[in-house]
């Protein structure tokens, strides 16, 4: 009994952190129309589970890059909303005092050593990151998030084999969502899986439903187990779908209206819920709460970041170098 | 105490030195392990430290890079060795969107103290992918600093200060320099960030140079004072930051200007200094800047071509003589 409370727990808790990524990207898309998120956007809406479940078994010390559609990412690895909206609003108070936006978040503190903004330059920099914690003697690991796009990077291919040759303790995380920006993967990417490639670098490569939490869940902590007892990297190829356009910009003119139903059908957050009411005892009133709960959050980061004033020119300037005094730390 | 030494024999010393005081000091490179580097700066260095902070990576640059940034912001202080400069144009996306970025762009949460150690310059016949003089390319790109010392002291002092840096520091190695012997004192002489150095006084024009540039203009004045004209030598040690400072009270005594670099003139180093010195002391000169460079041509290969277009001290002896000349018919 206590087994299945702990369980039912676990899923409202994936639950919970799905429907803040989800609602919160609604939010930001409001904000940005309404003119007080000035830029670009990429939202994860469709792909929570992907963030969700590969977050979930995260220890104290493992560090996890993103990218340029990061928002998820960093709320699942446990980020405050309110700084991450004071970030988007560019002010003060957001996690790089509005220098970092949007794509170029990170808190050190969380261990997410950043979004990124640049298409496949993550995969880079996490491999000195798996390295560091190899040398350094930790059991920790790193976290590497990118897109289908991205594993047409040279630093794709450049980081899986020097991971592979060095054993370093990285999980690669390809999130397939079909798209790099308009163009499907049918007609860019040379294999069916991108999986494959991993196996082309000797490294054990899975492809897994990214819209099933669970099955993230699960594949996710076997693949941290393997890296924790220093067998080397792991690349996990969750197949998702972006239920947006690349960002808020976008028309999608590309995207044929009866897909775009099938995969709203296929939405994780919808699955999940149908899932925990299905199969546990759990009703429909809990979960309304946890969205009331959420919706709550969400009104308090929108406040929060209205509240917070801009950086002034003097500190705009400040903090190039690390010698330098830098602003609000 | 002080010794005769190779300017090579003086940075595989300073990285002795680092990686012995400092345990998360660790280099990395093309064929730097057992091979010793491809100009034998790194040789030794496995056997002593072994594997883990001596290591031989695939001929993937901007990752190696990359490996570099991930590591520094966890607090380690990686050196990398990129064989030739040239090879630094696949790399740029880490340096440039990257390295250079993530203190500034994430609010100061991290530090990035990485030395990227690289061979420029031409004169061995290497042709035109082997021997560019890239530093301009990295020069407009805020939160990089930009080194490039001419003598074995300052290729000794300025490493180990480099290693210290929290910046990402790009570090110019002539290819010509490496056999350079000088005295070499082991007791480092300057800790602080590197400063331009006035290394040879004089009246009549400032020659502003760096790395093999520096000893060019040093042969450059040698001939001139037969000819009773004397050069005031300022080897930059550090191009960014500038030091504009000396160059200006310099300017000031002289009047005249010219600026010395290998790479190509146009919208090269010299422009920057330019612009800066007109900013600070343009009424003190006394004639428009002068400045000596490649002309815009891909190097050529042929040791015979190459010599035709690589600048040297000949052209500054020349230069001064003419730049002193219209001054006086003026």
């Amino acid at each position: 009994m206590k087994t299945n409370n702990n369980h039912n727990e676990r899923l409202l808790l994936l639950f919970k952190i799905m429907l803040r990524i989800r609602l919160f990207e609604e939010e930001v898309c409001r904000q940005a129309k309404k003119g007080n998120i000035i830029g670009t956007l990429h939202l994860c809406i469709g792909q929570e589970a992907v963030a969700a479940g590969c977050c979930e078994n995260l220890k104290k010390g493992d560090f996890v890059t993103s990218t340029h559609r990061g928002h998820g990412h960093f709320i699942a690895a446990g980020a405050s909303l309110k700084r991450i909206m004071a970030e988007l609003f560019g002010r003060r108070d957001g996690y790089c005092f509005g220098k970092g936006g949007t794509q170029h978040m990170a808190s050190y503190k969380d261990g997410f050593l950043a979004s990124n903004g640049i298409t496949g330059g993550g995969i880079a920099y996490a491999a000195g990151i798996a390295l560091t914690l190899k040398m350094q003697g930790y059991s920790n690991l790193a976290v590497c998030f990118f897109g289908d796009g991205a594993s047409n990077q040279g630093t794709f291919h450049e980081s899986l084999n020097i991971a592979s040759i060095w054993k370093l303790p990285i999980i690669y995380v390809c999130e397939n969502n079909m798209y790099a920006m308009s163009t499907h993967i049918k007609n860019m990417i040379s294999v069916q899986d991108i999986a494959q490639r991993g196996q082309a670098y000797n490294i054990v490569s899975k492809v897994v439903d990214g819209n099933d939490v669970i099955a993230l869940s699960e594949t996710m902590a076997e693949a941290m187990d393997f890296v924790r007892h220093s067998k080397g990297p792991v690349l996990i190829e969750a197949k998702t779908y972006r239920q947006t356009g690349h960002s808020i910009n976008d028309k999608c003119n590309y995207v044929s209206p009866e897909e775009n139903l099938l995969w709203k059908d296929k939405c994780p957050i919808l699955r999940l819920k149908k899932y925990i009411t299905d199969n546990n005892e759990v009703d429909v009133k809990t979960l309304e709460l946890i969205e009331d709960e959420v919706n709550a959050e969400i009104k308090d980061a929108v406040d929060y970041a209205f509240s917070s004033s801009y950086l002034t020119r003097k500190e705009v300037l400040e903090g190039v170098f690390a010698d330098e005094k830098t602003a609000a730390i | 105490m002080k010794r005769r030494l190779p300017y090579k024999m003086a940075l595989r010393r300073a990285i002795t030195d680092e990686m012995e005081r400092n345990s998360s000091v660790f280099i990395m490179g093309e064929d730097i392990g057992k091979y010793g580097g491809c100009f034998g700066v790194t040789n030794g260095l496995l056997k002593q430290f072994g594997e883990d902070r001596v290591r031989d990576t695939p001929i993937s640059e901007n990752t190696i890079v990359g490996i570099a940034v991930g590591s520094a912001i966890l607090g380690m202080r990686p050196i990398v060795e990129i064989m030739f400069m040239d090879f630094i144009t696949l790399a740029m996306d880490q340096i440039v969107n990257h390295a250079a970025k993530f203190h500034y762009m994430f609010g100061g949460q991290v530090n990035v103290p990485m030395v990227i150690r690289t061979a420029f310059g031409a004169g061995r016949g290497y042709g035109a992918t082997h021997s560019q003089s890239l530093e301009s390319m990295l020069l407009g790109i805020p939160g990089i600093k930009v080194i490039a010392p001419a003598f074995p002291q300052d290729a000794y002092d300025m490493l180990k200060w480099a290693i210290n840096d929290d910046n990402p520091v790009v570090f110019l190695e002539h290819k010509l320099l490496y056999g350079y012997l000088d005295y070499w004192d082991s007791e480092q002489k300057n800790i602080d960030q590197p400063k331009a150095n006035v290394i040879r006084q004089g009246n009549d024009i400032t020659v502003i140079a760096y790395s093999r540039m520096v000893h060019e203009a040093i042969e450059a004045s040698n001939i001139l004072s037969n000819s009773g004209v004397s050069l005031e030598v300022i080897d930059l040690r550090s191009l960014c930051p500038l030091d504009i400072n000396t160059i200006v009270d310099s300017v000031c005594k002289t009047g005249h200007v010219i600026i010395a670099e290998e790479g190509v003139s146009q919208w090269g180093v010299n422009g920057e200094i330019t612009f800066q010195i007109m900013e600070n002391c343009l009424s003190k000169l006394q004639a428009p800047v002068k400045r000596i460079g490649l002309p815009a041509v891909p190097i050529p290969c042929s040791y015979k071509l190459e010599r035709m277009v690589l600048p040297g001290a000949h052209n500054i002896v020349e230069l001064s003589l003419k730049l002193l000349k219209s001054t006086t018919t003026n």
